[in-house]
């Protein structure tokens, strides 16, 4: 309380002089007021977009271990020319799903799934849509809120059921309006019965096990109606592949066995695949990698952010300066009275803090506006952290103590007799 | 070692000498400066330009150290503090006048008059009040949210009498105080002073004016950094 009593004649005095150079603490504020909104508004968007490569990655499962069939580079498969009008054959078995389920330690479940992209019809609409014919354990690696209806079950897959389940976004576009439970639709050659709507996955910048418009069916159906062979004609002739199987997503039982299990998986399909037409992805991986790369974007912003509140920093330095000048027989005056050095450095001290701290408070509602902002005109996703706020403050308040100290030192400094003399 | 002063021996000074260095020269600005003011006494301390006398003010007035002698001020040597003890012997020992007023512009006539009171950490209640009563005794409570620049000189010389007051110094060092100042003002100034005397303030005066240093009981005259005379109760 006592020293409040001390101090608040001084902020007063602090107010008083911001008050009466209106444009000249103006505009040295506006450099801190940028300065902090910057690093707030910054940090937000950062934030946002690392929030959103992480909730995407997340989404594929923290624990899964994606095994996906890739086409072998032509040097490893034979000139393209041989394989002209001719079937090339690659990619996983079933035999890997089981070697994987046998030999891998950890394993939970193993999915095995096969992606074409086939022409879907109801009456007069058509869609391309992405038909991904699977197990019903799909459902419980890649996680849909189910909107209506049922997904698949082991029935349907046992049965070679006619039966199909869409998301929501190929729903839209080939339903329309009408009722969507029970409706048949044709995927290529096969009628489908629609059983069920899940959820799309929402934006997402990582590639995602299925995306925009799917439909998931029944493996052994798509194996009865469709075979193995994907095969195109084109103006050269015929170009076909075959893939018994396009992925096989690992599920393991904890977080920890993902990596040995990947490296595992790795070894096992090595030893069959001599060219090399897998690739192995870990969302685990990918997710330790997006939180480096978070790191390393928020310091390059939090450094960009930084350097405009140094610039700011050095305004309020240099009108401090200034201000020693302009008040040298103030400081005379308050030293014959009896001012000790250390009281004339708090004065100064305060002076600037009532700078930086004001230009502070208004650069902390600027940087809440500005992500509002982005938010509202690009819709990027931005988060503002409540600590950066907090950070935001404390480097107002440190940077008038540190910029202030300079100018400070130098109004103790000066001699009194000279002080008093100087007009 | 010179004695101790005696406790009725506010100001006492042994062998002052003051040199500065400019260029290769020494200059003696006070070249053994030797007396004592007694308590309660009104002195002026008088000479030409060039005598010695801003130095002597400077050093009286612990802004300046002596490079030789000793200055005991209430009893403790000055020669020998350093800068935090001298700011601190200023605040509650002395109380400054000066010809040209040095009041801090931006505060108001009562907040001028605190100021002393805020570095010696009186709370606020006890500043104002205290302010209040120094303002009425040198006839200036009706001022006392003013501005100085609302102020005319003798009001503000008024007002800066005040904050001498304010921490009931030992002495009262008034530097020229009458400079700026037309002569009927003078004149009130100057009563003010032998007010204080007579409530018995210990007063030194410092002019070349013969005028304004025949209000002082007592006067040293300085020439060439030495004594040229003593005249009063002190010789």
């Amino acid at each position: 309380m006592n020293q409040l009593q001390y101090f608040w004649p001084f902020i007063r005095l602090g107010l008083t002089d911001v008050w009466r150079h209106k444009t000249r603490s103006f505009l040295t504020m506006l450099g801190m007021v940028f300065g902090v909104g910057s690093v707030i508004a910054m940090l937000a968007v950062g934030e946002g977009a690392s929030q959103q490569a992480l909730d995407s990655i997340k989404r594929l499962g923290s624990q899964n271990i994606m095994v996906m069939s890739v086409k072998p580079t032509s040097a490893e498969s034979g000139s393209t020319g041989a394989q002209r009008g001719s079937l090339a054959v690659y990619g996983l078995l079933y035999e890997d799903e089981d070697r994987i389920k046998e030999t891998v330690p950890g394993v939970l479940l193993t999915v095995p799934a096969r992606m074409t992209r086939r022409n879907a019809r109801l009456g007069e609409r058509q869609l391309e849509l992405r038909v991904v014919e699977t197990i019903p354990d799909w459902f419980e690696v890649v996680q849909r809120p189910v909107l209506a209806g049922r997904v698949l079950t082991e029935g349907d897959v046992r049965e070679c059921a006619n039966v199909c389940v869409l998301t929501e976004h190929g729903v839209r576009r080939l339903l329309a309006a009408e009722e969507m439970i029970g409706q048949r639709i044709r995927i290529a050659s096969g009628v489908f019965e629609v059983i069920g709507i899940v959820k799309n996955e929402t934006g997402g910048t990582v590639r995602a096990p299925d995306s925009e418009a799917d439909g998931y069916i029944p493996i052994s159906t798509g194996t009865r109606l469709f075979g193995e062979a994907n095969i195109r004609y084109s103006a050269g002739g015929m170009e076909g592949e075959k893939v018994e199987l396009g992925q096989i997503i690992v599920k393991m039982s904890d977080t920890d066995a993902v990596e040995p299990g990947s490296k595992a998986i790795e070894a096992v399909l090595s030893r069959f695949h001599k060219k090399r037409d897998f690739k192995i992805d870990v969302p685990l991986t990918l997710l330790k990698e997006a939180e480096r790369t978070k790191r390393t974007y928020n310091i390059v912003l939090g450094a960009i952010a930084g350097i405009s509140l140094l610039v700011g920093g050095i305004g309020i330095m240099n009108i401090m300066l200034a201000s020693v000048t302009e008040r040298t027989k103030e400081i005379g005056i308050r030293r014959a009275i009896g001012a000790r050095r250390s009281r004339i450095v708090i004065q100064f001290l305060i002076n600037t803090c009532v700078l930086s701290i004001g230009g502070g408070l208004v650069g902390l509602l600027v940087g809440v506006c500005i992500p509002m902002l982005i938010t509202l005109f690009t819709g990027m996703i931005t988060v503002i952290q409540p600590y950066s706020l907090f950070l935001a403050f404390g480097i107002s308040a440190g940077i008038g103590i540190v910029f202030g100290l300079y100018p400070a030192m130098r109004a103790a400094s000066l001699d009194p007799i000279e002080a008093l003399r100087h007009e | 070692m010179p004695p101790r002063p005696r406790a009725d021996e506010v100001v006492r000074l042994d062998d002052i000498k003051r040199h500065y260095t400019v260029g290769d020269e020494v200059v003696r600005a006070l070249d053994g400066v030797s007396f004592t003011i007694r308590k309660g006494s009104y002195w002026a301390i008088m000479g030409p330009s060039g005598s010695g006398k801003s130095t002597m003010l400077n050093i009286l007035g612990c802004l300046d150290r002596p490079s030789h002698g000793a200055y005991w001020l209430n009893s403790e040597n000055v020669a020998e503090m350093d800068d935090d003890e001298l700011s601190d012997h200023r605040l509650r020992n002395l109380g400054f006048v000066f010809q040209s007023f040095h009041l801090i512009p931006q505060l108001t006539v009562c907040e001028n008059i605190e100021v002393p009171m805020l570095y010696l950490g009186l709370p606020q209640a006890e500043r104002t009040r205290k302010a209040e009563i120094l303002a009425e005794r040198v006839g200036m409570s009706h001022r006392l949210r003013h501005l100085p620049s609302e102020l005319s000189g003798g009001q503000r010389q008024r007002v800066a009498v005040a904050r001498a007051l304010a921490n009931d110094p030992a002495v009262l060092l008034a530097d020229e105080p009458t400079g700026n100042l037309d002569s009927a003002t003078s004149v009130q100034i100057m009563g003010l002073f032998q007010e204080l005397y007579e409530q018995g303030k210990t007063v030194i005066l410092v002019t070349h004016e013969p005028d304004i240093a025949t209000y002082a009981k007592s006067c040293v005259v300085l020439k060439d950094g030495r004594v040229q005379s003593l005249q009063g109760e002190g010789a």
